[in-house]
Formats: structure tokens, C-alpha cells, sequence
């Protein structure tokens, strides 16, 4: 089998050149996931970027991307592929009186009549494809199974067709909000990263790389001051691509240093409830002694 | 020890019995000591993952061998302390130079040219620093944020002040104190805070706080550098396997509520989030599927088209949601303090995720909090008002379960309905007052379902004046509640 990647560095500068700042332990399990040719688990917060990996990697790779979103209630026949009845009573009723029962039934269980779904698409792809099953952790634990022949053999069983082997093996990137604890069984045939709110510098080199005009100095103290965000209990903590909101609305606003009046009145791209945004202008707003009584309190 | 840096370098392509697999085999019997779940496949996985990924690259190999490994994060912490304890040694961070065995025989002198980080210049050296010299230089590299500079120096501060001796018998944590102690951290603060005050002339608000939590992070990561040093020294003097025993911590799923330490609270509590989330989507969706709704006559007739105006495919419309109600009656009184205040952030918790979440707080008396939760942004803010204010005291502050239940059901009673599920939380230890548990069975049939927690081992119940056997014969369940596992186990079985 050939590998896609020579090297982790080769992943992590290839993702660089698609604007995807790779940390190690994306590089090194993306690499990792090729060369084992696993499928890898994402998990993490909204915001992260684990979706814009799988697209990146697709990007990078030159290869198509297939992308299964799932939700409650998504099936075989949403997921896999599905029988064209209609077309299939349309065969049975053009047919003559000549033909046998064995014919027709070997002609409307064919490729012809089989739509395929995403999964069934990455499998039977001629051309390199990557596969993204998102949000994984939507569908039921039940649901979970039908994607356990794929993710461990990559391949699919249909009853009336045999077993379909995939051409060559894609990469398959599934993504979890972690709402509820995926399965045992659909872990241990995955390679498990989580992504986490990236570091200060990094991401500040994202906001440089994604915001253009923006200086070092401006995006220094938006990486900062999110950081310190962060830090806070609130209901939901700034994702990196509100980051990168908050950073093109003051680069828009044309602000060059953040005061603290800049950062009250923008406050509400990177936050969305309001009970937090009173929370951080409480906590930022007012001086740090009394800061530093309360918490000793 | 298995000198890996060597190993790597003469045989690239290890075979099953090199002394790397040896050393995995060992790393993995540790994390499953620990009580991570990790399955053959799993090993085997992690086998592969090694022959691909260089253990020159050791953060690439960390997350190589994690990706393998750990499947939940929560064990990371877990996977990290042992990893470094096996694997700590070596990558090119910590290059030895060419001689690979000098951590095997004692201690390592970091004046060593082959161990000194680049960029470190003539100033990492050492042992002729006096201590104030020593400190002007670490506070000087927390100023600057130099990162090469501040590992010498806890690298110094652990030879200098830790007192290691080869086969004393003291864990890590008496190691730490003794060096941090001897660093006077507290005061650094401070003293960079005046420094940086004094650099940009006036800072507002924002800005001062902006510079503390930097400084703060600075402090944090010495503080690291320090940590990894002194498991560094140990492992070196006592061996892996030695070590990774005393180094082994409970899983966060694992501590139990009524000990907790304080750390060990704040890791549960950010654990407890992504709990309640699955709590409340695990019911809505009992909710959605449990039962169809009335015949949908529009959309089976729209879909009979498809079998030519046969109506082959029944529609059901969806059910109408009903709206679970919870009601939570918690004990709030001192033997039970701190799975009260865990009780407390969890209940926080789910009021978010439900329309009607209620609940109750108990010693002797009882009174509803609800209010206390709503719209509120600090739950640190919450408990403590429910603990001052709730008026939760009814003769003398101890434990009354009988009279609690009394006026619970008096007061609030006529308010449970076939819709609501109750919970109640608490250890039964009623101080010989009266039960009471009529009142227990009242509930269990006007309720939806009726569920006891209790935070105290199975073998402590129902001895002494604990009588939780007596209410929970009118529950719907009774549940050993000590740790997070456990908590969790009581969610799927909710659902």
C-alpha cells in the first residue's frame, strides 16, 4: 500500500499551505491514520475546528470529500444506500410476459438500481476520497453499529448484492460534539484525538493567518484577552472561529489597540449569551484588587 | 530502564521482543492498572503506531501512542503522568549528548554542555548562583517569558532545594513543596505585576488583568517544569514500574464525592457538564421514541402515491413532547457537605436543560432554591446563598429526614404529578428522629418515578441511624452514588 504522507512534518506543512495550523497531535495522528489506515475519532468542543480538519485534509490531499452529517433518526437507507423501488416497479411493469421470475430478480437487484449514500460513495469512489461522518454522537447508539463494518473493514454488506471492498482505502474522519458517550466498539476501531481551544501562540499565528491586515501587536492581544476568556465559567466559551470574528470586526471598526470601551462594545461577536458577557465586562472591567479579595474570600 | 534513544537508533524497525515493545508492554499494564480500558486490539494498535512515528519526535509519539491508548478524555491527565514517567527521558528536548547512560548512575550535572537547552546561553549554569542570585534570574526569565531559561532553573531549584536522596521513601508532592516553598512563588506575583505597572505607566483594568493571567501562566508552567523534574529524578533513582505505582491517581470518574480534594473538585465539576447535557438529551429522546403519535392521514395519503394510491406506508405524527418536570431534594447537612455542594452545581446544572427543574435543600427543615439558580452566572455565587439564606434549620440543625419530608410533602406535595420524576439525594442518616417513609410512598405513586441517591459506600447503609433501607422500600431505585462512574450508571438506567 502506499502512503499519502512521508512524514509528520510533511502533514503538518501541507495542512499549513491549506491555512490549517496543525498542532503535534493533529500532524502526528493524521499521519498516524494514514499510515494505519484507521479512521479517526475527533472530539471536542463546538469551535475547534474539527470539521475544517477533515475538509483541510481533503484539501490538502486533493481528494474529494464525502461528508455524512448525522442526526437523529438517520438510517441504512440515508446513510448506506437504498433499493430505487420506483425504479425497480418501473422495470417490473415495462417487462413482457417472456421473461422469468429469475430474471427480473436478477436484473432489479442490480448496480443500476441501487442508490448509493455517502457511505456507500466513499467505498465505491474510484478517485481519492476523504470521508467525514459528523457529529457522530446525534445518531442512536443502534444507528452506531451500521457504521462498524465500514470503519474496521471498509467495507459493505448488501444482502442482495454480496460484500462491496473499498478500491482503496479512504481517509474517514468522524467528529463528536461528546453529548453522549459514543460506543466501546466504535472507539476501539478509531484513532481518539481530541481537540481542545488551541494554545495562546497558536492561536494568535491562526488569527495572523486567517485574518489578513491584521498586525502582531492587535492579534497578540486578541489571542490574550480570549485566553483569559477562557479561563471563566460561562456557558459557552469563544470558539476559534468567533475569535476570528471578533478579530475582522476590529480590524473593520479600524481599531489598532484594544481599550476597554472597544472591548465592551464588541464583546457580543465573541460571546452569545448575554449572562456572560455581564459576567467578563464584570470580571475585566473592574480593577484587580478587588479582583483579588473576592477570590481570597 | 531500557535505554530507548539507542534502541531506536539500531534497530528502526523493532521486532516484537525488542526491549521498546518490552517497555510498552509494561506501560500498558500500568494504564490498565489504573483503570483505563484499554483492549487487545487497542495494544496491538499501539504496537503498529510505534514502527510508524519516530521516538526521536517525543510529543509526536506522545500523541501517537494517546491516540492508540486513550479514548476518553478524562484519562489524559492519567495517560500524560505515566507517559512521562516511562517515555520521560527521551526525545531531543531532554538530549543527553552522547552519553546515554548518565541518568542511570546518580545525578545529572546540568553544567554538562551536552544537556544544556540552546539558547540558554552562559547564565543556565549553575551551582555558584547564590539563592537571591537564583531568584533574580528566575524572576527575570518569568518577566520575559523565556522558556529555556526558566527549565534550567527549576532544573537548578530541584537539585538545590528538594533534597533528593537516592531511596528515601517520600513521594513527589514533598519533593514540589520543598522546592516551591523554597522559590517563594507567592510574592513573584506581585513584584512582576509592580514591574510591568511600572513599564507601561498607566494600565486600565482590562490590561492589568490581561498581564496577571499571562504572568500567571508563566508561573504555572515553572511550576510544571519543576513537577517533571523531580519525577524525572525519581524515576531515574527508582525505576519506572516503581514509580508509576505511587504516582497513581484515581480517574476523575473514580473520586469519590465525599473526599475530594479540592483540585479534585474542580476537575469534577467540569466533568459534570458534559454529564448533564447527556442526562437531558438521553430523555428527550425517550421522550421523541417512545411512543407514535395518532395516524397522520395528509402524509400517508401523499406518500400512498408512491404505491399507486395504496396506502402501504402508514404516517404517524410525532407525539406531543411532554415536558418532564424534576423535582431534586437534596441534603445539605455537614456529614454530607461536600456531596451537597456537588449535589448543588449538578442540580445548577440540569436547571439549564430542562423547562422546570425544582429544587429543595434540607437538614432538619426544608425550603426551595430554585429561585436561587435562575439567572444567576455564578454558581459558586448560588450555593453560597443557598447555604446562608435557605432556611433549611428547624430545632437544631441536624439531620431530620422525617420532618424535611414532612413539610416537603405538606407544602410542595399537591405539586408532583404523573409528569414529575423525583430525586432525592442524601445519606438517611436521620439522627433516630422518626421516618416517616409514609411520606416516601405518597410520592412514589403520585410521582412519575421515584429515585434515592446516596453518597455513602453500600456497606455503611443501614447501620447506625442510617435507615435508607426503610425509604427505599417505596422507591422506584436506590443508588450507591460515590463517584461520577456511578452517577453516570444511574443516567443510563434513568433512560
Amino acid at each position: 500500500m502506499t502512503h499519502r504522507f512521508e512524514s509528520v512534518e510533511s502533514v503538518r506543512e501541507g495542512l499549513a499551505a491549506v491555512d490549517y495550523l496543525a498542532d503535534d497531535a493533529i500532524a502526528g495522528i493524521a499521519f498516524l491514520a494514514d499510515r494505519l489506515g484507521k479512521p479517526v475519532l475527533i472530539e471536542g468542543p463546538a469551535g475547534t475546528g474539527k470539521t475544517q480538519l477533515a475538509k483541510s485534509m481533503a484539501e490538502m490531499s486533493g481528494a474529494r470529500l464525502i461528508r455524512l452529517q448525522c442526526y437523529e433518526g438517520l438510517d441504512e437507507s440515508k446513510a448506506l444506500y437504498e433499493w430505487n423501488y420506483k425504479k425497480q416497479l418501473l422495470r417490473i411493469q415495462t417487462e413482457g410476459d417472456e421473461s422469468t421470475w429469475d430474471d427480473i430478480q436478477n436484473d432489479i437487484f442490480s448496480n443500476d438500481f441501487l442508490l448509493e449514500r455517502p457511505l456507500l460513495e466513499a467505498i465505491r469512489a474510484e478517485d481519492p476520497v476523504v470521508l467525514l461522518i459528523d457529529e457522530v454522537d446525534r445518531v442512536e447508539v443502534e444507528t452506531e453499529a451500521l457504521l462498524l463494518e465500514l470503519l474496521s473493514d471498509y467495507q459493505v454488506s448488501i444482502p442482495e448484492l454480496g460484500t462491496l471492498e473499498a478500491k482503496q482505502i479512504p481517509l474517514v474522519f468522524l467528529t463528536s460534539n461528546n453529548t453522549r458517550e459514543l460506543s466501546e466498539a466504535l472507539k476501539r476501531r478509531c484513532l481518539f484525538l481530541h481537540l481542545d481551544y488551541p494554545t495562546m501562540e497558536r492561536e494568535k499565528e491562526i488569527v495572523l493567518n486567517k485574518v489578513p491586515d491584521i498586525t502582531e501587536h492587535l492579534a497578540d492581544q486578541v489571542a490574550r484577552i480570549v485566553r483569559s476568556i477562557r479561563q471563566l465559567e460561562l456557558k459557552k466559551a469563544p470558539s476559534v472561529s468567533e475569535t476570528i470574528d471578533w478579530a475582522r470586526t476590529l480590524i473593520i471598526l479600524g481599531i489598532e489597540q484594544i481599550s476597554e470601551n472597544d472591548a465592551k462594545e464588541t464583546l457580543n461577536v465573541l460571546l452569545k449569551y448575554r449572562s456572560d458577557i455581564d459576567r467578563v465586562l464584570k470580571e475585566f472591567t473592574t480593577n484587580s484588587t478587588a479582583h483579588f479579595e473576592a477570590s481570597a474570600s | 530502564m531500557v535505554d530507548l534513544a539507542s534502541v531506536a537508533e539500531t534497530a528502526p524497525d523493532p521486532g516484537a521482543d525488542s526491549p521498546l515493545f518490552q517497555l510498552l508492554e509494561g506501560f500498558i499494564t500500568d494504564l490498565r492498572t489504573a483503570g483505563l480500558p484499554v483492549s487487545l486490539s487497542e495494544n496491538i494498535d499501539a504496537a503498529r503506531a510505534i514502527r510508524e512515528i519516530p521516538l526521536e519526535d517525543r510529543n509526536a509519539f506522545k500523541y501517537a501512542l494517546a491516540a492508540t491508548l486513550v479514548k476518553n478524555y478524562s484519562h489524559w491527565r492519567t495517560f500524560e503522568t505515566l507517559f512521562e514517567v516511562y517515555f520521560s527521558m527521551r526525545g531531543s528536548e531532554y538530549a543527553l549528548g552522547d552519553d546515554g547512560d548518565q541518568f542511570g548512575d546518580g545525578e545529572p550535572d546540568m553544567d554538562q554542555d551536552g544537556e544544556r537547552p540552546p539558547g540558554e546561553g552562559g547564565q543556565g549554569g549553575g551551582d555558584g548562583l547564590s539563592p537571591e542570585e537564583l531568584a533574580e534570574m528566575l524572576y527575570q526569565a518569568l518577566l520575559n517569558g523565556d522558556n529555556a531559561l526558566m527549565r534550567a532553573i527549576a532544573r537548578q531549584a530541584v537539585k538545590r532545594f528538594a533534597g533528593m536522596e537516592p531511596g528515601r521513601p517520600v513521594g513527589g508532592t514533598y519533593y514540589l513543596y520543598r522546592t516551591l516553598r523554597n522559590l517563594e512563588l507567592d510574592g513573584m506575583l506581585e513584584r512582576l505585576m509592580e514591574q510591568a505597572r511600572k513599564d507601561a505607566g498607566e494600565m486600565s483594568a482590562l490590561e492589568e488583568r490581561l498581564e496577571r493571567d499571562e504572568f500567571d501562566d508563566r508561573i504555572d508552567k515553572l511550576k510544571k517544569e519543576v513537577e517533571a523534574e523531580i519525577r524525572r529524578r525519581l524515576v531515574a533513582d527508582r525505576g519506572a514500574e516503581a514509580m508509576a505505582k505511587t504516582l497513581r491517581k484515581p480517574l476523575p470518574e473514580d473520586v469519590d464525592f465525599m473526599h475530594a480534594s479540592r483540585e479534585e473538585m474542580i476537575n469534577l465539576r467540569k466533568a459534570i457538564y458534559p454529564l448533564t447535557r447527556k442526562l437531558a438529551v438521553r430523555l428527550a429522546r425517550k421522550r421523541r421514541h417512545g411512543r407514535k403519535g395518532p395516524l397522520d392521514f395528509r402524509s400517508t395519503v401523499r406518500h400512498s402515491l408512491s404505491y399507486g394510491g395504496v396506502p402501504a406506508e402508514l404516517k404517524f405524527r410525532y407525539p406531543r413532547p411532554s415536558k418532564p418536570e424534576i423535582m431534586v431534594v437534596a441534603d445539605i447537612s455537614g456529614s454530607v457537605a461536600s456531596f451537597a455542594r456537588f449535589t448543588l452545581h449538578l442540580v445548577y446544572a440540569i436547571s439549564g436543560q430542562f423547562s422546570k427543574v425544582r429544587a429543595f435543600v434540607f437538614i432538619d427543615g426544608l425550603d426551595e432554591v430554585t429561585s436561587y439558580f435562575e439567572g444567576v452566572d455564578d454558581i459558586a455565587e448560588a450555593v453560597h446563598r443557598v447555604n446562608t439564606e435557605a432556611d433549611v434549620v428547624w430545632v437544631d440543625g441536624h439531620s431530620d429526614y422525617g420532618h424535611a419530608f414532612e413539610v416537603f410533602w405538606e407544602t410542595y406535595g399537591h405539586d408532583i404529578n404523573s409528569k414529575t420524576t423525583v430525586m432525592i439525594l442524601g445519606d438517611a442518616r436521620n439522627n433516630y428522629h422518626a421516618s416517616q417513609a409514609w411520606i416516601m410512598k405518597e410520592i412514589e405513586q403520585r410521582s412519575r418515578k421515584l429515585f434515592w441517591l446516596n453518597p455513602e459506600p453500600k456497606a455503611y447503609w443501614d447501620t447506625g441511624d442510617s435507615i435508607v433501607g426503610e425509604y427505599a422500600a417505596h422507591c422506584d431505585g436506590l443508588f450507591e452514588v460515590r463517584n461520577l462512574r456511578q452517577l453516570e450508571k444511574f443516567v443510563d438506567n434513568l433512560a
